[in-house]
């Protein structure tokens, strides 16, 4: 019966989840929406984050129904995200751990959603496209390690979106990429846009460059329509995107393809890999929309918390023991403990 | 091949008539030969002599092609369906020949698919003649079909990729200290290319044959579909960073051998010194390293 405590902060979201040997028993969260045309800055998104946190962590303990001492580990979010949320975060956990006298764990973020996403999809060793705001990797498990074959070697493909829809003024709520998917719908006629893919690489600053210079000048001359628009960069970040999985499959042999984070809560996205994967006699494994809808609502990316516990989880009830981090020092109270390894059997 | 920025019935005749004898016409005499029950070279004739308008007849002059070539494609041994084609085995005017075919990929938007087909099917043999032409070991380009999107290539017959050359060996436990040699080889291959400003685009171990006998380490590149021609650093640099991640992918603990196939790329280029400064910039760009709560 171990339960554990996660906190999740690396972006504009904040999450405190709790789990019991692998059942969700609570997971409140927020999210800091800006003004459309404008993004999140760290420092602001981190002030967001420390005014809610304690208020999300109380919800959590009400939900589950559960006291601190119940709690056998605490758990955060450690890295890759924005380093000023991430921070303080971080701090809370810590001083959580600290305070309940609990082990604390520092989580790999991309490794969290990798491992949830296997664990409710049941994929046995896919190669993993992880398209989110912050990270777009193709990846692939190899000698105990996760490698990672493709990634964008500028911005993300949700980066990329986000900034889009900046130029256009779409509204942030309930996020970006929802609502270029929504407009997307709408959208019939394509327009050719720069398409950059390196071998298993992906460039994605080219074609924002384009759009931010071009988009204005195409719309008033009505040329397209901001419908159009996000028609034709769905379709060609999606087909970037699609291409260099399909070559790390074959690169690696492999007939299994899961698609993780907030961006591949993107129907459009799932649809073109399903295509691509029946063409090849390969299997396509989606995160469970219930990993990427908050109750009606469409939100991208704000299961991360479920994914970085369940990676936890996955660790905790594996036949190796939790190694303390030599270059912490102190007792083993609020230890600072690495989630180096994927958790394979 | 036929004027693609404009539409079919607003295309000059002359142009047509150009079209339809490169395209169409001179490819007919050869694949009667490889299939003589097939005389559709006829039904294009009788096309011809029809008063039919100019884009009637070239799109029955492409459908045939598109016909002719499928059903000698269909008569072939399908070797492998990579990401980006079909490849087949098979005889070409009595030499040992391999089919790259580029299919329709359907998840693409159309327009989209038209245009990076037809674009990857030109810069791939581009790249291959420019190598060539420099004395760089790439396979021989025999014939390209533009309407099918066929490609005919010299077979190198008794090869291995480097890929599961590598795999071999460290698989079988043996000392892999040999591929040292291997890598200085490639870091040399790669330096002759990039010297030639050509960017391969898709640098992974799968995409470098190794002749037989293995032991002479007789490299061939193979695989130019995302190829251009390009004398900047940051392309190069690229390049190399595409095969550093694919290579260091694929062949776990083999960080010595490619440290070893960058120096001797860097020994045998003569314009390596910005791009392996390009290549550390491009490595500290895309992955997210020291953000950390």
């Amino acid at each position: 019966m171990t339960i554990v405590l996660g906190f999740e902060g690396s972006a504009n979201k904040i999450g405190v989840g709790i789990i019991q040997d692998g059942k969700v028993l609570s997971n409140p969260r927020r999210t800091y929406i800006t003004p459309p045309g404008q993004g999140f800055m760290p420092s602001d998104t981190a002030r967001h984050h420390r005014s809610c946190i304690l208020d999300v962590l109380h919800e959590a303990f009400e939900e589950a129904q559960i006291k601190p001492q119940d709690i056998d580990c605490v758990a955060y979010t450690k890295g890759p995200g924005m380093g000023a949320p991430l921070l303080s975060v971080a701090i809370v956990a810590r001083t959580v751990a600290q305070l309940w006298k609990k082990p604390l764990l520092g989580v790999n973020h991309c490794i969290g959603h990798i491992e949830m996403g296997r664990l409710i999809t049941g994929a046995e060793n896919p190669t993993v496209l992880y398209v989110s705001g912050g990270n777009t990797q193709v990846i692939a498990y190899s000698e105990h390690r996760y490698r990672i074959f493709g990634e964008t070697i500028d911005i993300a493909v949700g980066n990329c979106l986000d900034r889009f829809a900046r130029v256009l003024k779409i509204s942030n709520d309930p996020s970006p990429g929802f609502n270029i998917e929504q407009m997307a719908k709408k959208g019939n006629k394509f327009v050719e846009l720069p398409y950059t893919v390196k071998g298993m690489d992906v460039s994605f600053s080219g074609i924002l460059s384009y759009i931010e210079d071009m988009a204005h000048k195409m719309l008033s001359s009505g040329e397209c329509t901001p419908e159009d628009l996000c028609f034709s960069l769905q379709e060609t970040l999606f087909s970037m995107l699609v291409e260099i999985t399909e070559r790390a499959m074959a690169h690696c042999g492999s007939q299994e393809v899961m698609i993780v984070g907030g961006v591949g809560c993107n129907v459009h996205l799932q649809e073109m890999m399903e295509v691509m994967c029946k063409e090849r006699g390969a299997k396509l494994f989606s995160t469970d929309e219930r990993l990427v809808c908050s109750q009606a609502v469409f939100m991208c990316g704000t299961a991360k918390q479920f994914l970085v516990l369940s990676s936890i989880y996955c660790y905790w009830q594996s036949d190796r023991p939790l190694v303390p981090n030599p270059d912490q020092q102190g007792p083993l109270i609020g230890q600072v403990f690495q989630i180096s390894e994927a958790p394979h059997k | 091949m036929p004027a693609r920025g404009l539409p079919s019935s607003s295309r000059p005749r002359d142009n047509f008539e150009r079209s339809i004898s490169s395209s169409a016409m001179c490819q007919c005499p050869l694949m009667t030969q490889l299939h003589p029950h097939l005389k559709l070279h006829q039904r294009i004739l009788r096309c011809w002599c029809k008063d039919t308008p100019a884009f009637a007849m070239e799109e029955e002059a492409e459908n045939c092609s598109r016909l002719r070539t499928r059903a000698y494609v269909d008569s072939l041994s399908l070797m492998k369906q990579g990401a980006e084609a079909r490849v087949y085995r098979g005889q070409f005017l009595g030499k040992a020949a391999i089919v790259k075919e580029r299919f329709p990929k359907t998840y693409r938007h159309p327009i989209l698919d038209e245009k990076l087909t037809h674009r990857r099917t030109a810069q791939e043999v581009r790249s291959i003649l420019r190598c060539r032409k420099a004395g760089i070991s790439a396979p021989v380009v025999y014939f390209v079909d533009y309407v099918s999107n066929c490609i005919y290539l010299e077979d190198i017959e008794q090869s291995t990729t480097v890929r599961d050359y590598i795999i071999s060996i460290q698989q079988a436990g043996k000392d892999v200290s040999q591929l040292y040699g291997l890598s200085s080889k490639m870091g040399q291959l790669l330096a002759r290319m990039h010297d030639e400003d050509v960017i391969h685009g898709d640098l992974t171990t799968s995409n470098i044959l190794l002749r037989s006998p293995f032991d002479e380490l007789n490299l061939v590149m193979i695989d130019f579909g995302l190829s251009f021609i390009s004398a900047l650093p940051e392309d190069k640099g690229v390049d190399l960073y595409v095969l550093e991640k694919a290579f260091l992918s694929t062949h776990p603990n083999t960080e010595e051998i490619f440290k070893a196939l960058l120096k001797s790329y860097t020994t045998a280029s003569n314009k390596s010194g910005p791009v392996i400064k390009k290549l550390d910039e491009v490595r500290l760009r895309g992955r997210k390293r020291s953000m950390v709560g």
